[in-house]
């Protein structure tokens, strides 16, 4: 019996080495020989390169080498690969200009590599760094996406209008209909904002190459060691991946802005191969926000047709997506099947049709983003919803209520493309508003408003896709990759385990979440069980960590080696206790033959397994290790309410969130402690996004915001006490019937924001403003009303 | 950083004597803004010259009717301390809503003013409250030592060594922070002190802190909060960044005062 499992809130154990310093970072790492690597990059946004002189930086103090791109094309280096496509509406494939990991003939964005300057010190190589000489043609940059689209500048010279992709979904003559007999439409235009990941631990790298053995390996900051092998492996440097190890061990946050493939990645492996030294990089934080990818930054026109009585019944949306300079690993799914897909949202709308242009500028690639997509899609609906109800009159919970699928509908076939499997929006929506006390908010307005306060309540009712899959449909939307996960459940000979998992952990708690299904499964305590990830020289393989899916997908692939694992054990506890396998039964760590007291522990069979004197040799074969991928059956399906409640001081735009309510439905919860944080952390960014960061370009292509000077990230007294719960309908998706929540908070959470910015300012003559609402902008409207 | 030559003075004397004969000296107090300028490769000072060796420089002292801050004496230090908090509590609110607890048990009032940076609290603290500036040449009233943007009246190794602040009848700091940096967007220190009244700004002005002539004819003997917030400031001359207009900084100078005069009673 084990009370460390399914559902009990143990402890995170990774928490003790994180928290005294202990934890185990790329740049904790320092190899014998260590050479340190400095990159040159980019002061334009938009430049031809027409010569790189590294005379004199070559002979300065420590210098071993420069490479340059020219070097790199040398070699036939590839670029950097993008891992899904897209195609154009007319079946023709999205442009996929080439991304060199050093320029070659062009800069697109300020901190684009120009060269990689590698020296007995960091600072020899940074110093040396200022003595190459650059000549840049400046040209102008294309930085707004309308600009960009009317042909500004072209930033890749064979990409016409700078136009990654012209992309639709969903059936665009039943939509045109379904407005042609409208008795409302509401139409709205939102911007979203484009945000800067800002992970605690910056990108970092060390590039080892064994001349002896050809083994090259790199310890690097991802959140994706297996496809990062494939991608630099396969597409970048040519080396087979039996030559090629990746170690992701301690990774400091991610959120996203570390699955991309990163230059410094390739860069590195390739130089150590020249230098025949380890080489070390680690971004300074002012590199981190001019080269990490970016989040979000959309700009969307929509309108929503209704009936007389309020109905939903046409959605039309037309997004333009910023893209960046290059195209990132993913950054093509975000605005299109991670986007469009889910503008159902939680309501029946009959009829959707989206497009969505994406749009190279001279900005740093735009990838994904703690949310990447849902957030965007959310942030729209759940405005337009809102903006329906004041403009038809309907309360707007009522609008809600009156537009939702319902518990009995599922599974529900969108318009577009997903089939939700199994929900219960009402519930969970009912819930929230008594948890807000919704009722009681009118009188707390009256309060507020004696006090010289506006005060407001918004509400968002969003839904998102986890566990991106199967692998089969992803491929046939384009996908380069399969999307299942793997693991492989060591029993160790005394009865501990150790489980591999391709998934990975940067902050998540998988060494707690993922040894409590072992212990569930085992009914072994979870500290006789040991989470292995990152290591592709470990781990057999994996698809690694975003878009919510390592629980979804990585959970049941360990629960499949783990019934592996019992069936077997099932087979040697038979064969000792003479019964047959039919008849052992196991329960809470025992095996046993039905309906005796003759019985083995957990370990005593593992022990059999390991030291087979009394064993089914002819059978079966020693040991107790398994393996398993699992490919799931669908998308995951997490949905919920947030309620925020605001008070804003009209005479300095300053915003008080008075209340915040989640009630999210994350399917089976395995750790209540780990699911609240999750919404927690997740909250605190969509409240980010929603009131404090903006990134900001100039028409330069200079980066405004490139420092914590003029980047506002949440700090704990911007946020309010969060009242969290869960209100779950166990997934249908996968065998551990649980749907995702790393990114929940950070979906469902700004619109709520707005909504109720803007309820509070309503009265005052406001009727838009946009993300980030700082305080400067929050009076400005107020004065403009 | 580039490199540069660093000494650690042991006295007043001793620290002017490696200023002048340094090539392009600097002297670090609390390094709060130094150092990272240095890391960002914004500077590269000769020699650094670290005064926290030099005791004097550091304590706070009662002298009956005014306070006096040795230049090397922290915020964190001001902030916490008996003397100032019963004395002048404004000054101590200003020193505690510096920067975050690791630049506030760094920084120090010297450093701040030398530096002059045209956000930072201090200036609008010591204009305000009429303070006296104290080198180791001279003493000038705050009013004659800010002069701009990062521009003080200090000669080139003129050192800083204290500040001395008359206890005022009321006084009140109202700080409308930078979301991002925390930095006044608007700060407005407003005082009685010996019967005048004044109203000093940080954050807003283009040349750094000033006194608000019409907020102070507005406030008048009896600090009128009501009176300050009707008062419309001209947004002339005022910053404009990616943060906030001009106009919005000329409104929030009168919201700052007022609130500043209402907490000052």
């Amino acid at each position: 019996m084990t009370d460390t499992g399914i559902g009990a809130s143990v402890r995170r154990v990774e928490d003790k080495r994180f928290l005294t310093g202990r934890g185990n970072y790329t740049d904790d790492i320092d190899q014998h020989g260590q050479a340190y690597a400095w990159m040159l990059r980019s002061p334009h946004a938009h430049a031809r390169l027409n010569n790189v002189d590294t005379a004199a930086a070559a002979s300065a103090p420590g210098v071993i080498a420069i490479f340059t791109g020219a070097d790199m094309a040398a070699d036939e280096v590839g670029g950097l690969p993008c891992g899904w496509q897209i195609h154009n509406k007319d079946g023709s494939p999205m442009n996929e200009p080439a991304h060199p990991p050093l320029a070659v003939d062009k800069v697109r964005h300020v901190g684009d590599q120009v060269a990689v300057v590698i020296a007995e010190t960091k600072a020899q190589a940074r110093d040396a760094a200022e003595l190459i000489a650059v000549d840049y043609d400046v040209l102008p940059a294309a930085i707004d996406m309308n600009a960009a689209l009317a042909g500004a500048s072209a930033v890749h010279d064979d990409v016409p209008d700078n136009m990654c992709f012209d992309w639709e979904i969903g059936d665009k003559d039943a939509t045109e209909t379904a407005f042609s007999g409208a008795a409302h439409v509401i139409s709205i235009d939102v911007v979203n904002n484009r945000l800067i990941p800002n992970a605690m631990e910056p990108r970092a790298a060390i590039a080892h190459h064994d001349s002896s053995t050809g083994h090259y390996t790199l310890h690097t900051t991802t959140q994706n060691p297996h496809v990062i092998r494939l991608l630099m492996g396969a597409f970048v440097l040519q080396i087979p991946e039996h030559k090629l190890r990746i170690v992701s061990h301690d990774v400091g946050g991610g959120f996203g802005s570390k699955i991309s493939h990163y230059a410094e990645e390739a860069i590195l492996t390739w130089a150590s191969a020249k230098v025949t030294q380890p080489i070390k990089w680690v971004a300074e934080r002012s590199e981190s926000f001019m080269t990490d990818a970016h989040g979000r930054d959309h700009e969307t026109h929509a309108e929503l047709a209704m009936d007389a009585d309020g109905n939903f019944t046409g959605l039309r949306v037309a997004t333009k997506a910023n893209i960046g300079a290059y195209l990132s690993t993913f950054g093509s799914s975000v605005p299109t099947y991670l986007y469009a897909t889910l503008m159902a949202g939680v309501y029946t709308t009959p009829a959707i049709y989206c497009e969505v242009k994406t749009v190279f500028t001279n900005t740093v690639p735009v990838d994904a983003y703690r949310g990447a997509g849902r957030p965007e899609c959310t942030y729209l609906l759940e405005r337009l919803v809102n903006k329906a109800a004041r403009e038809t009159g309907i309360d707007p919970v009522e609008i809600r209520r009156k537009n939702m699928i319902q518990a009995d509908q599922f599974p529900y076939q969108t318009p577009v493309a997903l089939q939700y499997d199994v929900g219960d929006y009402p519930t969970a929506f009912n819930t929230a508003l008594q948890a807000a006390d919704y009722e009681g908010f009118a009188q707390r307005r009256a309060e507020s408003e004696s006090n010289g306060k506006q005060r407001g309540i918004g509400i968002s009712t969003y839904i998102e896709a986890c566990g991106i899959a199967p692998s089969a449909v992803a491929g046939a939307l384009g996908a380069r990759a399969g999307l299942y996960e793997s693991a492989q459940v060591r029993v160790h000979p005394t009865g501990s385990v150790t489980v591999y998992t391709g998934t990975h952990s940067h902050g998540q708690g998988h060494e707690t979440t993922f040894a409590q299904l072992v212990s569930e499964s085992f009914g072994i305590p979870a500290d006789q069980v040991e989470v292995s990830h990152g290591d592709t020289g470990e781990v057999q393989f994996g698809m690694g960590t975003y878009g919510s899916r390592s629980l979804a997908v990585g959970g049941p692939a360990i629960l499949k080696a783990c019934n592996k694992v019992i069936d077997k054990a099932k087979k040697i506890a038979a064969h000792i206790l003479e019964a047959s396998e039919a008849d052992i039964e196991f329960t809470d760590g025992v095996f046993r033959v039905s309906g005796t007291d003759r019985e083995m522990a957990f370990g005593e069979v593992s022990l059999a397994a390991y030291v087979p004197h009394n064993y089914p040799i002819e059978e079966i074969e020693p040991g107790l290790d398994e393996n398993a991928f699992y490919d799931p059956l669908n998308f995951s399906f997490p949905a919920g309410c947030h309620i925020c409640e605001v008070e804003v001081d009209p005479d300095t735009g300053v915003i008080d969130i008075a209340n915040f309510t989640a009630v999210d439905d994350v399917g089976r919860v395995v750790n209540p402690m780990i699911v609240e944080g999750q919404v927690h952390g997740g909250v605190a960014q969509g409240i980010g996004q929603a009131l404090l960061e903006g990134c900001v370009y100039d028409d330069a292509g200079q980066l405004l915001t490139g420092s914590y000077m003029d980047y506002t990230m949440p700090r704990a007294d911007d946020l309010p006490n969060l009242n969290v719960g869960t209100q779950s309908v166990m997934g249908a998706s996968n065998p551990l019937e649980v749907k995702g929540v790393g990114e929940v908070g950070a979906i469902g959470s700004p619109p709520a924001v707005i909504n109720a910015i803007l309820d509070a300012l309503a009265p005052l003559g406001v009727d838009d403003i946009s993300m980030p609402a700082t305080p400067s902008k929050v009076w400005q409207a107020i004065q403009n009303a | 950083m580039y490199n540069f030559n660093y000494k650690k003075a042991s006295s007043r004397d001793d620290a002017v004597a490696a200023q002048s004969s340094a090539d392009d000296g600097s002297y670090l107090a609390g390094g709060m803004t130094l150092i990272p300028t240095l890391k960002q490769r914004l500077a590269q000072p000769s020699d650094l010259i670290d005064l926290a060796d030099v005791g004097d420089l550091a304590g706070i002292s009662d002298d009956g009717g005014a306070i006096t801050i040795g230049a090397m004496t922290t915020h964190a230090t001001v902030a916490e301390s008996e003397v100032v908090t019963s004395k002048i509590p404004a000054l101590a609110a200003l020193a505690g809503h510096i920067g975050d607890p690791q630049v506030r048990n760094r920084g120090t009032i010297g450093g701040s003013i030398a530096n002059n940076d045209p956000a930072a609290d201090y200036p609008a603290g010591c204009v305000g409250l009429n303070a006296t500036i104290i080198t180791n040449k001279r003493e000038l009233p705050a009013e004659d030592f800010f002069t701009d943007l990062f521009e003080t009246a200090l000669e080139e190794g003129e050192l800083v060594t204290a500040v001395s602040f008359p206890i005022p009848d009321k006084a009140a700091y109202a700080k409308f922070p930078n979301p991002a940096s925390r930095y006044a967007i608007v700060g407005v220190m407003v005082a009685q002190t010996g019967g005048e009244t004044r109203a000093a700004v940080t954050g807003a002005s283009q040349s750094g802190v000033f006194r608000a002539a019409d907020i102070e004819a507005a406030l008048g003997s009896g600090l009128d909060a009501a009176a300050a917030k009707e008062v419309k400031v001209s947004a002339d001359n005022l910053n404009a960044d990616i943060h906030a207009s001009a106009e919005y900084r000329a409104h929030l100078i009168s919201i700052m005062a007022s609130r500043a005069a209402a907490a000052a009673g």
